[in-house]
């Protein structure tokens, strides 16, 4: 399934530009980001607001860095859902607080057997068993199999860079 | 790593503002009320704990593929002794956002972010011809809710 895409002018870029990297900490953060790109303010946070709408901004808030909240034992656990009953399972394991990202994605049989994408986070890989044993519990009967792949290590990692 | 330390109100500003951050004149004045703080205590603590890093950011999390780019996440068995080699040559490729060697037959998993959805099929199979090597692609289909909570 892909998103439409939206057609975005300069202001849009710029004012993602500025903003991408965190609002500024003062009382009126926005005034800053209008002094920024050159607009006034209130066109900035009607054009946020649209964004927000549109489902472009996914949220405004606290981006909570997981490795250094102690969190590093990061589990990707995948498991084969009955498939009339994703959506309401993927939702129940979406939901639980240690799960940070969720999808349903493809098999690929023989290869791989699953489509539901659960990410875990623990501070140990004890701990990332004990909670894919919760999701286990979860599906009960509608999994049949699953696996925790573990990342070993990072071999490139770069952000959402737009360029203005 | 050094151990964060932050009280419990730190912990309910990481777990309750994942989102809902307003668009107002004054919104840090806003979002503080429900913490019991003033605007000038909310901006503090959440300049300290950006300073610390526990937190990456405070701002608008923006989606890629909104913003009229596609995203998929691919994954390639890779034999061992070719590891570094493959690792290289998918790497070289800035459609590739992130790349992690994982514990599994398939053991290299990267997201491709590219600015137009056509790009994806052509990359992978640019990484396929470059690497001799089958990429299996894992496009989304659903996303169920993102968002991480610290437990008290």
């Amino acid at each position: 399934m892909r998103n439409t895409p939206h057609q975005l002018d300069d202001l849009d870029r710029k004012i993602i530009a500025a903003t991408q990297n965190g609002l500024p900490l003062v009382p009126e953060p926005y005034e800053v980001v209008a002094h920024e790109v050159d607009a006034p303010v209130e066109e900035v946070r009607t054009r946020l607001r649209w964004m927000r709408d549109q489902g472009i901004i996914r949220r405004i808030g606290v981006v909570p860095n997981h490795y250094a909240l102690g969190i590093s034992a990061n589990g990707m656990s995948v498991w084969d859902v009955r498939d009339d009953m994703i959506d309401e399972l993927g939702r129940k394991v979406g939901e639980l607080a240690f799960v940070s990202h969720c999808y349903s994605r493809p098999r690929h049989l023989p290869v791989w057997p699953y489509n539901l994408f659960a990410m875990v986070h623990g501070r140990k890989r004890t701990e990332v068993e004990e909670k894919a044993a919760i999701i286990a519990d979860l599906l009960g009967e509608a999994s049949t199999q699953h696996d925790i792949l573990y990342s070993t290590r990072i071999l490139k990692k770069t952000g959402l860079r737009i360029a203005a | 790593m050094t151990e964060i330390t932050f009280d419990s109100k730190d912990r309910w500003i990481i777990n309750s503002l994942q989102g809902g951050f307003g668009l107002g004149e004054r919104p840090y004045r806003d979002a503080a009320e429900q913490f019991g703080l003033n605007e000038t205590e909310l901006i503090a603590r959440l300049k300290r704990l950006i300073e610390s890093r526990a937190l990456s950011r405070f701002g608008p999390m923006y989606n890629a593929e909104k913003l009229g780019g596609a995203v998929t996440l691919c994954a390639i068995a890779v034999p061992e002794d070719r590891f570094d080699e493959v690792t290289e040559i998918v790497n070289a490729h800035r459609e590739v956002a992130h790349n992690y060697a994982r514990s599994h037959k398939l053991n290299m998993w990267f997201v491709l972010a590219c600015e137009a959805p056509g790009e994806i099929a052509a990359t992978i199979a640019d990484i396929e011809a470059e690497t001799g090597l089958e990429v299996y692609d894992f496009p989304k289909q659903q996303e169920f809710f993102i968002g991480l909570k610290v437990e008290a």
